[in-house]
C-alpha cells in the first residue's frame, strides 16, 4: 500500500475547499492512502470539516486510509466539540504516523 | 441522470435565479442553489436581503418577482451562493394597521421564522451592535451530521429518571472543572458524572435561540448585570442557542449540539427539550421587530379585538398556537428536532396555552395537541405538558392527552412538600401521589406513566433551599422581592437561611433525604432538579431566571461538602432503577388478583395491615409485592416503606413475609451517613423482623427477599 501526504494551508473553508477536496480525491483515486499534514492549518470551517470527513469516507470505501497529522490545539478543539475528531486517526508528527502505519 | 429544473431562469444584479419551491419553508440547499421560501398571508410583497457574514450592509436585496409567489408563499432559488458566507433576512411590505392586526414595516429586516441557524448572539454576554438593523441573522445550515447508528433511545417512559438542567448553570460554577463551561460540550465532559449519579434522561431548559440581553439590567442590590438566563423567550423555533456552543463563535452550534445528543445517547441518556411555544421574544406592542411581528403579525399572535397582544404567557404576547399555519410551524419544529437532532422528548412550557383557541378560550379537543399526539414522526417521542398557563388555566389531571401526553404533576410537588414539613392535613392526598395519582389519571386510563413527579424544578426553591427558607429572597432580581412564587410549602428547620447550628443542618440533610426517598419510591416518572443531588442552594432565591452568577450556577464544591447527600441520591436512584416494582406504567389494583398470597400493593400503618393506625396523620407505610412485577418473567423483591413525618419516634409493625424470605434494610434517613443508605443488593438483614423503629421525621426502606 502506498501512502502520500497532502499539505493544508492556513485555513480550510468555503474559499478553498474545492481545491483541497479535488487534491485529496486525486490521491485516493490513484490508490494511495493519504496523510493530511495540518501543521500549518489554524482554522477549519464547517465546510472544511465536511471535506475532511467526506475524504475519510471515500478513502474507507476504497479500503484506503486518511490520517491527520499536526492538528493544532484550536482546530483539534473544534473537531472535538463537534464530534468530527471521533472519525479520524490523529498523529502529532509525520514520523509517528508513518511508524504507526508501518506496524 | 441530471435534473432539468435546476437551471436559472432569471438574473438580478448578477445573481442567477429561478422560481423556488414553496415547500419546505426556510432555506434549503438544492444542488448548486439555495431555495428560500417564506409564508405570509397578508404581505403584499417580499424582498430577500443577503449579507456577507458579519457585514452591516447587505450586498444585495432581491425582490420576489410576481412569478415567485404561489398562494401566500414567496419562494426563489438563488444560484452559486457561497452559503457558508451569507446571512439572509426578509423585508415584508403590507398594511400597518394594528387595529386590524397588521404591523408590516418594510424598513425592518426580518428573521426567517424557519431559520435553522441563527447568528448574532454567538458568545454569551458579549454586547452586540445595538445599532445594527438586523440583530439575529439567519444562515443556511449544514444538515449532514454523521449520526452513524444513533437514534432516539425510546426508553420506556416509566423507566426514566429525569434530570432537569440548564446548560450554563450546570458547568459555569465553581469547581465544575470542565474545559468548556456553560456549553453543550461542557455537558459532554460531565457525562461520567451523570452516569455516576444514575440518571438516564436530561431535560434541558430552553436551548432554542433567545437573547440573553432581553430585559438585561444591573441589579439594584449589587450592581451585577442581570440577564435572561433561563431563556424562556424564543427568537427562533428551529435554531439552537449559539452561545450555548463553545463553537458558537464559528457558528458550529448545530454540530456541537448534535454531538452532545449522540454522546449522551451512546451512554444511555435521553435528551428532552423544554420548548416554549406559548410566546416569543418580541414582547407586546412596544417590543422589537425580530421576525413574526413583521412577517405576519395577525397569523402568529393572539390579538384582542382591538389588535393588542393577549398575554396568557405573562411575557407580553401569546403565540397563536391554534392558527392552522402556526400549528404547522410547531409540528414542523418538533419533527425537525426529532429528525435532525434525535431528540427523545419535549416538555411544553405553559402547555395549557396550546389548548386555547384563537380568541384565547380553552378548547375541549385542541387540534394542535391532537396533531402532536398522533403525529407519525413524533410517534414514540415523549410529550410532557406543564399543564397550566399564566392566564389561570390549570389542567393537571385534565390535560387533553389521547393517551400520549404526560404532565408535570404539580400536585405531587405541593402535597409532598406539605407532608415533608409535617402538615397534618395532607396524608390522604400524599397517598394518591405515591401510587401514581390514580385520582388524576386512572379514570382516563392514562396510567402511572402520565405523571411526572417532582418536588423541585427550576421554578421555585432548590431542594436545599426548600428546607432552609420559609420565605423567598429574590431581592437580587431587582423587583422588590415581588417576583417568584409566594406559596412554597417550605420549612427552614428552625432558622432562616445559612446557619452553623449542627442540629439544624443535620435535620436539613435528613429532610433532603426524606424528599428524594419519597420521590424515588413513588409510582410515576421522577424528575430531579440539577444540583439538588449535591445540596445546591440559591440563597433563598426561588426565581433565579436572571442570575447568571453563583446564585444559579451549581457550586461543585458542594459535592464534597454534602457528600452524604450525593451518596444518598446515587443509591436511591440506583435502587429505583434496580426495582421494577417501583416503576409500573399502570395503576395498581391493591388486591391479590393472582392469588400470590399478598396484594400487588398494600397500605399499612404503625400496625401491619391497618393503614389507619398512626399518629397525627403523619405516619404511613406501604408494601409493594414484587411477585406482581414479573411482566418480563422474573419477579422483583418485596419493598416496604415506612414514613414518619411526626416529630416523635414510632415503632412500625412489619408485615410478615413468606417463610423463606426476610427483611433487609436499604435506607434509614434518621441514621448518619454511611448507615443512612446501603448499596442496592447488599442491604444488611435486620435483627427484628417484626418491627422497625422509625425516628422523628424519618423514612425507612426495607427489601424483602430470599434469606
Amino acid at each position: 500500500m502506498s501512502i502520500e501526504s497532502y499539505k493544508l494551508g492556513e485555513e480550510l473553508d468555503s474559499f478553498n475547499y474545492q481545491e483541497v477536496q479535488d487534491g485529496i480525491l486525486a490521491l485516493l483515486d490513484k490508490g494511495n492512502s493519504v496523510i493530511l499534514d495540518m501543521t500549518a492549518c489554524k482554522y477549519v470551517s464547517s465546510t472544511g470539516l465536511r471535506v475532511l470527513l467526506y475524504s475519510k469516507k471515500v478513502a474507507a470505501s476504497k479500503n484506503l486510509s486518511l490520517y491527520l497529522v499536526g492538528v493544532g490545539p484550536e482546530v483539534k478543539d473544534i473537531m472535538d466539540v463537534t464530534g468530527f475528531e471521533d472519525f479520524f486517526e490523529v498523529f502529532n508528527t509525520m514520523e509517528e504516523c508513518l511508524e504507526s502505519v508501518k506496524q | 441522470m441530471r435534473r432539468v429544473d435546476l437551471f436559472p431562469t432569471d438574473e438580478y444584479q448578477g445573481l442567477k435565479l429561478r422560481p423556488g419551491r414553496p415547500y419546505p419553508f426556510g432555506a434549503t440547499v438544492i444542488g448548486k442553489a439555495v431555495n428560500f421560501s417564506v409564508y405570509s398571508r397578508y404581505a403584499t410583497s417580499c424582498t430577500l436581503v443577503l449579507f456577507h457574514n458579519h457585514e452591516e450592509k447587505p450586498f444585495i436585496e432581491i425582490p420576489f418577482f410576481k412569478e415567485f409567489r404561489l398562494g401566500n408563499v414567496f419562494s426563489m432559488m438563488v444560484f452559486d451562493l457561497d452559503y457558508e458566507n451569507i446571512e439572509y433576512g426578509y423585508r415584508m411590505d403590507g398594511p400597518f394597521c394594528p387595529e386590524e392586526g397588521h404591523r408590516f414595516d418594510k424598513s425592518k429586516i426580518l428573521l426567517d421564522p424557519y431559520a435553522k441557524l441563527i447568528v448574532g448572539r454567538d458568545i454569551w454576554g458579549k454586547q452586540p451592535n445595538w445599532d445594527s438593523l438586523y440583530q439575529y441573522r439567519a444562515r443556511v445550515v449544514f444538515d449532514d451530521f454523521d449520526w452513524e447508528d444513533d437514534l432516539p433511545l425510546e426508553t420506556p417512559v416509566n423507566d426514566l429518571v429525569v434530570y432537569e438542567m440548564h446548560v450554563r448553570n450546570f458547568t459555569c460554577g465553581a469547581g465544575a472543572g470542565v474545559k468548556h463551561p456553560g456549553t453543550f460540550a461542557g455537558i459532554v465532559e460531565k457525562i461520567p458524572y451523570l452516569l455516576e449519579l444514575g440518571v438516564n434522561c436530561v431535560e434541558l431548559m430552553p436551548i432554542h435561540e433567545f437573547d440573553e440581553f432581553e430585559n438585561s439590567r444591573p441589579s439594584p442590590i449589587d450592581g451585577r448585570q442581570l440577564y435572561n438566563l433561563w431563556g424562556y423567550s424564543n427568537v427562533g423555533f428551529f435554531a439552537p442557542k449559539a452561545a450555548y456552543a463553545s463553537s458558537g463563535r464559528f457558528s458550529m452550534q448545530v454540530d456541537e449540539l448534535k454531538n452532545m445528543v449522540k454522546r449522551l445517547h451512546a451512554n444511555g441518556i435521553e435528551v428532552i427539550l423544554d420548548v416554549v411555544f406559548n410566546h416569543t421574544a418580541e414582547g407586546n406592542e412596544r417590543g422589537p421587530y425580530i421576525s413574526y411581528r413583521g412577517i405576519d403579525n395577525k397569523t402568529y399572535y393572539m390579538l384582542t379585538p382591538e389588535g393588542y397582544y393577549f398575554n396568557f404567557s405573562g411575557c407580553g404576547n401569546t403565540l397563536n398556537c391554534n392558527n392552522p399555519n402556526v400549528r404547522d410551524m410547531i409540528v414542523e419544529s418538533l419533527r425537525y428536532w426529532v429528525t435532525d437532532y434525535h431528540i427523545d422528548g419535549f416538555r411544553f412550557d405553559l402547555a395549557a396555552i396550546l389548548g386555547r383557541d384563537q380568541n384565547g378560550y380553552p378548547m375541549s379537543n385542541p387540534p394542535l395537541l391532537e396533531s402532536l399526539a398522533h403525529d407519525p414522526i413524533l410517534g414514540k417521542t415523549k410529550l410532557i405538558a406543564e399543564a397550566w398557563d399564566a392566564g389561570g388555566l390549570y389542567q393537571v389531571g385534565s390535560f387533553p392527552s389521547w393517551g400520549r401526553w404526560a404532565e408535570w404533576n404539580g400536585k405531587f410537588r405541593d402535597s409532598i412538600r406539605r407532608y415533608l414539613k409535617s402538615d397534618e392535613q395532607v396524608l390522604g392526598d400524599v397517598k394518591e401521589r405515591i401510587i401514581g395519582s390514580p385520582d388524576l389519571y386512572a379514570s382516563q386510563k392514562r396510567g402511572i406513566k402520565a405523571s411526572v413527579n417532582f418536588i423541585t424544578a427550576h421554578d421555585g426553591f432548590t431542594l436545599m433551599d426548600l428546607v432552609s427558607y420559609n420565605y423567598k429572597h429574590n431581592e437580587a432580581n431587582g423587583e422588590g422581592n415581588r417576583d417568584g412564587e409566594d406559596h412554597n410549602n417550605s420549612w427552614n428547620c428552625g432558622w432562616e437561611g445559612d446557619c452553623n447550628d449542627e442540629g439544624i443542618n443535620r435535620l436539613r440533610h435528613q429532610q433532603v433525604k426524606n424528599a428524594i426517598s419519597m420521590l424515588m419510591v413513588s409510582q410515576g416518572i421522577p424528575m430531579v432538579l440539577s444540583g439538588d443531588e449535591m445540596g445546591n442552594s440559591q440563597q433563598g432565591n426561588n426565581n433565579a431566571y436572571c442570575q447568571d452568577n453563583e446564585i444559579a450556577w451549581l457550586d461543585w464544591n458542594n459535592l464534597q461538602k454534602n457528600a452524604d447527600i450525593f451518596r444518598y441520591f446515587k443509591q436511591m436512584i440506583k435502587f429505583r432503577r434496580q426495582h421494577k416494582v417501583l416503576r409500573y406504567d399502570d395503576h395498581l389494583s391493591h388486591t391479590d388478583y393472582r392469588n400470590l398470597g399478598y396484594p400487588d400493593f398494600s397500605w399499612h400503618g404503625v400496625k401491619a395491615w391497618q393503614p389507619d393506625s398512626g399518629y397525627n396523620n403523619l405516619t404511613t407505610a406501604f408494601m409493594l409485592n414484587g411477585q406482581y412485577a414479573d411482566a418480563d418473567g422474573t419477579p422483583d423483591d418485596f419493598i416496604y416503606v415506612a414514613m414518619n413525618m411526626h416529630w416523635d419516634m414510632h415503632g412500625f409493625e412489619l408485615p410478615q413475609l413468606p417463610q423463606d424470605m426476610a427483611w433487609y434494610i436499604f435506607a434509614n434517613t434518621g441514621m448518619p451517613s454511611p448507615e443512612d443508605i446501603f448499596e442496592p443488593g447488599k442491604e444488611p438483614i435486620i435483627d427484628n423482623q417484626h418491627e422497625v423503629l422509625v425516628g422523628p421525621r424519618s423514612i425507612i426502606i426495607l427489601v424483602g427477599k430470599k434469606k
